[in-house]
């Protein structure tokens, strides 16, 4: 119970520090934001007035004549209230927490499912390789998945792009979520359209995440391999099979676990990259938008997600050990 | 192989096997090790003497040309950008920049988590507890919105930006290695017994535990230069770094705005990117082929005693 208390306890604290990055990072640069914020505002065409200005601004959490301690606490109270603003940017006026309602789910699908898929198969992957130590897929997949987990998420979406995307007769679409003529709605003529467009920037994510999970779950599976219990599993006669999952697998399974919450911000970092690539109207794409834009209160919103976002995997990781493992639960 | 070296002092050669240059060998001996030095020694040449691997008519690869957006051929062999510029020698230039992002990027970070792993070790009680969750907070912050925030904020295109954002996001992994790895050589005699001779905590630090944990150190070093070559070339991707500088990743920059891919130009488009994903794999395969050196378990084993073992 301590465990889980502290595991709580370090949840809180992280979000914490994430939302004071959020609101010191914009003070403690160079340049004032209401200068960036009129030069942006008025460079749309539209009049800006000192009251609209001030507005907006007292949105993003800002006041000039305010205590930055107020400021500070004014700030942490409305950002987790969700008071998160309107967005500044190419949407002006539109709050913060709508665009990011429209854009999630997109993501969620697009990012979950490859990112889930490709742990499953590294862990598969990975527990196979370890286990035929020495054999054909050992030979081949440390060399291969150190390669590949070492190439760029935008190279590989360009290379995907270019063989199957432009040419003479290109097979997968290679930008935006469904075709542009479509209304949303569970056709089958829709639903096939958005699996199409996700091929492409999934299969990106899943070639370059999988390397990772499978070398890892490989090197622990080896380690695990030369413990007593499992010499002695093998002694008592037990199935092949079930040593390599029920006690072996099982065992090296467990760093790989919490590594996988780790780990879930590089693929978040991935996205971006991919998601700019394909146009994919998803949260990362959002985020390249909100940068180009300078559209501060989007930017911190999608911060402050995904750092949630991270944050909740790690604690339901940490919830999973607890449950697998039972020296968790007892040490405390 | 340690016939050779053990001849002189018999008895106390057991713990001591490994002679001097046991280091080199071993890398020597990795194919893996051998591919990724092999790899990463290529990029230094072209990062010292650009010069040497381009024809004389391209020594300035900013310089623009009349014959915009050409497919490859003999003059121009990975052919022009948007403005005549010639693709091939701006790769070859690139390198230096992206290179020296890479190492000194990955060093920083190196020294920091060092620094904060090993003192969080040494320290102990309260300035432990502290550390370490300064460390569990860095690695669960996501780092590259993170650093897209910064450089947003910090304005774009300052290199110098681009390499303190990287290394102040780049260092919790290697601490919370270090702090696990200074932990477990706490109570060893030898730091013991320099304790008992009345050492310094610094000198204790620096001249017996350092030593001691070089592989490790070198292994963060390895993980923090991929990191920072994969990071930097994605900033610069999105545009966040100086649009004149010349590396890859600004190289990529421009092939995108400038459509490569739908002009039918894949070798403007892929090549920079090939570059980084290179550099990346010298230094992944090199950080491998350090786990593999230091834990003997993960060597890939030969056919004929596996065969046996199962």
């Amino acid at each position: 119970m301590r465990y889980l208390i502290r595991r709580l306890g370090f949840f809180v604290l992280t979000l914490w520090a994430a939302m004071t990055l959020n609101f010191f990072i914009p003070r403690m640069m160079p340049g004032s934001p209401e200068e960036a914020l009129r030069q942006r505002l008025s460079k749309g065409g539209s009049v800006v007035t000192a009251e609209q200005l001030r507005t907006v601004l007292a949105e993003f959490g800002f006041d000039p004549g305010k205590n930055l301690m107020l400021q500070y606490l004014g700030y942490l109270k409305s950002m987790v209230t969700g008071h998160w603003g309107v967005s500044i940017g190419s949407s002006l006026g539109v709050p913060v927490t709508s665009l990011i309602g429209d854009a999630l789910p997109w993501t969620l699908g697009l990012v979950g499912i490859a990112t889930v898929l490709a742990f499953v198969l590294g862990t598969l992957i990975g527990t196979v390789a370890g286990w035929r130590r020495g054999g054909l897929i050992d030979g081949i997949v440390p060399p291969v998945f150190i390669v590949t987990s070492a190439l760029p998420y935008f190279w590989v979406a360009l290379l995907l792009i270019s063989l199957f995307a432009i040419g003479d007769n290109p097979v997968l679409p290679n930008d935006f979520n469904y075709d542009q003529g479509l209304t949303p709605a569970f056709t089958g003529e829709f639903v096939w359209s958005v699996i199409k467009h996700g091929i492409l920037p999934a299969s990106t994510i899943l070639v370059t995440a999988v390397g990772g999970w499978i070398l890892t779950m490989r090197n622990n599976m080896v380690t695990t391999l030369a413990e007593d219990y499992v010499r002695m599993a093998r002694a008592k006669g037990i199935p092949g099979r079930r040593i390599m999952f029920g006690y072996a697998g099982r065992n090296a399974f467990l760093p790989n676990l919490s590594g996988f919450a780790m780990s879930l911000g590089f693929v978040i970092s991935g996205t971006i990259l991919v998601e700019y690539v394909f146009n994919y109207p998803g949260l990362g794409y959002m985020f390249y938008n909100a940068t180009v834009s300078t559209d501060y209160p989007l930017l911190q919103a999608l911060f402050l997600l995904v750092t949630l976002a991270v944050l909740i995997c790690v604690l339901l990781c940490d919830f999973a050990v607890f449950l697998l493992d039972p020296r968790a639960r007892t040490k405390g | 192989m340690s016939a050779v070296v053990a001849g002189a002092s018999a008895p106390v050669t057991g713990a001591t096997r490994r002679p001097r240059g046991g280091l080199f060998r071993a890398i020597l001996r990795n194919r893996k090790a051998v591919v990724g030095a092999a790899l990463l020694l290529l990029f230094i040449l072209l990062a010292a003497f650009p010069g040497l691997f381009v024809p004389g008519a391209h020594h300035d690869p900013q310089a623009i040309g009349d014959l915009p957006l050409q497919h490859p051929s003999g003059s121009h062999w990975l052919g022009t950008t948007g403005l005549g510029q010639d693709v091939y020698a701006q790769l070859i230039y690139s390198t230096r920049e992206s290179l020296v992002i890479a190492v000194v990027a990955g060093l920083g970070a190196t020294v920091l988590s060092v620094v904060i792993g090993v003192s969080a070790a040494y320290l102990g009680g309260f300035a432990d507890d502290g550390l370490s969750m300064l460390t569990d907070i860095f690695l669960v912050l996501p780092t590259f919105p993170l650093i897209i925030v910064l450089a947003t904020y910090a304005g774009k295109g300052n290199l110098t930006v681009i390499i303190i954002v990287l290394i102040l996001t780049g260092w919790s992994y290697g601490a919370r290695q270090m702090r696990a790895q200074a932990m477990s050589l706490r109570n060893r005699d030898f730091l013991e017994s320099a304790r008992v001779r009345g050492e310094r905590r610094s000198y204790i630090i620096v001249v017996e535990v350092l030593p001691t944990m070089i592989s490790l150190i070198v292994a963060n070093f390895l993980g923090a230069a991929l990191y920072s070559v994969l990071t930097a070339a994605g900033l610069q991707f999105l545009g966040l770094g100086d649009p004149n500088s010349l590396s890859w990743g600004t190289m990529l920059y421009w092939a995108q705005n400038q459509g490569a891919l739908v002009n039918g130009l894949p070798a403007w488009a892929l090549s920079p990117g090939l570059a980084v994903a290179l550099l990346g794999v010298s230094f992944a395969l090199l950080n491998y082929a350090f786990d593999e050196i230091s834990n003997p378990a993960l060597r890939p084993v030969r056919r004929r005693r596996a065969r046996t073992a199962s």
